[in-house]
């Protein structure tokens, strides 16, 4: 193993990589390297997290004050709609598979590239018609139907932009569909010789797990949306009360895949947490097959439990009482992996270099999300706290509080392979601190907020909220600041920071065993793998005598 | 053996082995898995629809019942025949492939897209009567007999699981059109033919879905008055 940190000099950038193999706008649109895929995903999500980013702004504005003064009621729906569409449809799923599943996979199982590169083209430009419906959607006056799109005010009352939205939403679950399958395909038939299922890198079995979930429930959700659309245009009756259709039936289908596709958002983030704790703790992850299974069981049962979501849709006590129970038992791998990376760093040494800063801020914020999430599989608690603040908050802990942040980690841990440049540390290791600070003050108060019973969805609240509305939203601007800061620190670095060595971090996965930036082919010569993943603990030993 | 290796050999430069595959063979159990969990993604997609069949067909056994007396069961059956015909010239225009024997393959995937299109064409004839008797869903539907609610949802999921279907023919005979002028420029050989297998299995398994649709609109509660 060649990973002992010795700080290297200053690399300068060896000939040809994937960045410099080709130059002008055809070799970028045209191109089937997956490294450029995964770029140009970043490119597209980074403008949509900053879009859903300004429509979460306005609604924290106009939540200021207690009266709907900024906005119309009408108004403030198609906000909130537009920001849950476009940060979870565009953004959110999209984000760690899309842009480091996809440059990384190949890289982490020693491959080329993906098995099907023209596809992984496909489903880039199928996200990006997905995104110009709802853009679309957007400029002709928004959607208002919450993220939701529930029937039958999304079939028979609606006047807004369903079709088109839900149109958008249909096509881009495409783009899930072909990522996924081609990552599954990836990792069975691709892997280089030596590399056991057993050796891949946690990274990989997070989004193996992330693919079933993408395979397996987009197209429910995309059949769904289909029959929302074939009501709207054909007047197809399918959920319609008034023939005895079943509104219901609509909300069942839908969290059947919007469930699991919360678990599409934070299962590779796990999966990046995973290596940045081992890196940074020089130590061998703890219980690694427990960690990677618990990925699996995650993914398996993400798909039993949407019926949390309906414990007040008039679904049965009965039913109510087994997605009550089941729910409570995703805590069980959830915390396995806490665990886990809890022992991993367990006299460790630990740097507190900027990846590992969000891989802490992950692991809190998740505990935290997670724990609140089993407040709502409770049946009791639930009915009190439904469709308040409360479950704003919970949900934002996992999401943004788990997923962005892990998507952060990552961006930052492979920043130098990606570009090949390294980014700047200490402001880097500030606007970390801007993020988790700002989360917190953002969704803490929001907890409270729904303890005390403040609805979601509403423009207006009681003037006793103020206080903490106020403080959610200055939250909301200091986590705005620290979202700017990377883009702006990570687009200056391309251009003045230093060059990265192969492997800045003296990390073990085959990833850093080429170059930074990498070649066109990854590999100059093809790997074979003859040990473990995450060896830092005898390599430290080796380190110190 | 030799001999064999060089035959591969020769095979994989003038197949154009793709640059990210070592050989052949891993090329083809890639696309192989591929096209099976793509077909996994395709049950789950009529999955919905099938899943809210059965809870309204549950929900309203006598509407659908009654209202399943409105297909046409003769036509049904014969597309089913033909259907179940198209799956056969299929198979063999796979296994001619795998013969590496040109002109029946382009032969067996001419009878299997005139198959196709005689299934979509007794479907056409079936769709414009039940227009005309104004079965589709929606302002015009008029329903002649008792449950005529439910009779209307019967109908939405009729067009929509057998649109669905006949949408997912239609894909298929569009592959179907590729592989033939694939094949008559002698593409396929026997150590490359993996996409006359896979587009074989994506024609299958459209078959497989008619085989449930047919019960499940045509079949169920005909005995009943």
């Amino acid at each position: 193993m060649s990973a002992v940190t010795i700080p290297e000099p200053e690399p300068q950038h060896p000939r040809d990589n994937y960045l410099n193999a080709g130059y002008g706008i055809r070799s970028w649109l045209l191109t089937r390297d997956h490294k450029r895929i995964a770029l140009l995903y970043l490119g597209s999500i980074t403008f949509f997290f900053f879009l859903g980013g300004l429509f979460a702004l306005l609604i924290r504005l106009e939540l200021l004050t207690p009266a709907g003064d900024l906005v119309q009621s009408e108004t403030y729906n198609k906000l909130f709609t537009m920001h849950g569409v476009i940060m979870v449809f565009f953004f959110l799923i999209p984000s760690i598979p899309a842009v480091l599943g996809n440059f990384l996979i190949p890289m982490m199982i020693g491959a080329k590239d993906l098995a099907f590169p023209r596809l992984n083209l496909l489903s880039w430009y199928v996200y990006m018609a997905g995104a110009f419906f709802t853009l679309w959607a957007v400029v002709h006056g928004g959607v208002d139907t919450g993220w939701t799109f529930y029937t039958p005010y999304s079939t028979a009352s609606s006047n807004t932009n369903v079709i088109a939205a839900a149109v958008g939403i249909f096509i881009t679950g495409f783009s899930s569909i072909l990522t996924g399958l081609n990552f599954i395909v990836t990792i069975h038939t691709m892997r280089a010789p030596g590399l056991t299922w057993f050796r891949l890198p946690l990274f990989v079995w997070g989004h193996y797990a992330t693919s079933l979930i993408f395979v397996l429930g987009t197209p429910v959700i995309a059949v769904t949306l289909l029959m929302v659309f074939a009501e709207r245009v054909f007047h197809l009756g399918i959920f319609d009360p008034a023939l005895g259709g079943d509104p219901i039936l609509f909300q069942h289908l839908f969290w059947f895949y919007s469930h699991p596709a919360v678990y599409i958002m934070i299962l590779p983030a796990m999966g990046v947490v995973s290596e940045i704790v081992t890196t940074f703790s020089r130590k061998n992850i703890f219980g690694y097959r427990f960690v990677a299974f618990a990925s699996i069981a995650i993914a398996v049962l993400g798909f039993l439990v949407w019926g949390h979501h309906m414990f007040v849709s008039g679904q049965s006590v009965y039913a109510g009482l087994v997605f009550s129970v089941l729910s409570f038992l995703v805590a069980i791998p959830s915390a396995v992996k806490v665990f886990n990376w809890t022992a991993t760093m367990y006299k460790g040494s630990i740097s507190w270099r900027t990846p590992m800063l969000y891989a802490f801020g992950f692991i809190g914020l998740f505990t935290i999300g997670g724990l609140t999430g089993l407040f709502l599989a409770s049946l009791g608690v639930n009915v009190h706290v439904h469709d308040t603040y409360f479950i704003i908050a919970h949900f934002h802990y996992i999401m943004v509080g788990g997923a962005i942040m892990g998507y952060l980690g990552g961006i930052h841990y492979w920043w130098p392979k990606i570009s090949g440049k390294l980014y700047p540390e200490g402001l880097a290791r500030f606007s970390a601190l801007v993020v988790f600070l700002g989360f917190n003050l953002t969704f803490f108060p929001q907890f409270i907020l729904g303890y005390l019973g403040m609805p979601r969805r509403y423009h207006a609240y009681p003037p006793e909220f103020q206080v903490l509305n106020v403080l959610s939203t200055a939250g909301a601007s200091v986590l705005g600041v620290g979202y700017l800061l990377p883009m702006i620190y990570l687009v200056w670095s391309m251009r003045y920071g230093r060059n990265a060595p192969a492997n800045p971090w003296g990390s073990t996965g085959l990833e850093w065993k080429t170059s930074s930036p990498p070649p066109k082919d990854n590999f100059d010569v093809p790997p074979v793998v003859t040990e473990d993943p995450y060896t830092y603990s005898h390599e430290e030993v080796e380190r110190l005598g | 053996m030799a001999e064999t290796s060089t035959a591969k050999a020769h095979a994989s430069a003038a197949h154009g082995l793709q640059h990210q595959f070592d050989s052949l063979g891993q090329q083809k159990d890639a696309s192989t898995l591929g096209m099976w969990v793509f077909l996994v993604t395709e049950i789950l997609f009529f999955g919905g629809l099938f899943l809210a069949y059965t809870i309204y067909r549950w929900q309203y056994a006598r509407g659908f019942a009654l209202a399943s007396h409105h297909m046409d069961i003769l036509l049904g059956t014969v597309n089913t025949a033909v259907l179940i015909c198209s799956s056969l010239t299929m198979a063999m225009a796979v296994h001619s492939a795998a013969l590496g024997r040109r002109k029946p393959l382009m032969g067996f995937l001419v009878a299997t897209m005139l198959l196709g299109a005689a299934f979509l064409g007794i479907k056409a004839v079936e769709y414009t009567e039940h227009i005309r008797h104004h079965l589709f869903p929606g302002p015009g539907f008029h329903y002649p007999g008792p449950d005529a609610r439910s009779a209307e949802i019967f109908f939405s999921l009729y067009f929509a699981m057998t649109g669905l279907h006949a949408l997912h023919m239609i894909i298929g005979i569009g592959l179907l059109s590729v592989l033939f002028v694939l094949a008559r420029r002698g593409r396929f050989i026997p150590e490359y033919y993996s996409p006359v297998e896979i587009c074989g299995l994506y024609w299958h398994f459209v078959d497989i879905v008619w085989i449930f649709l047919f019960p499940l609109l045509y079949l169920i509660g005909r005995h009943l008055k």
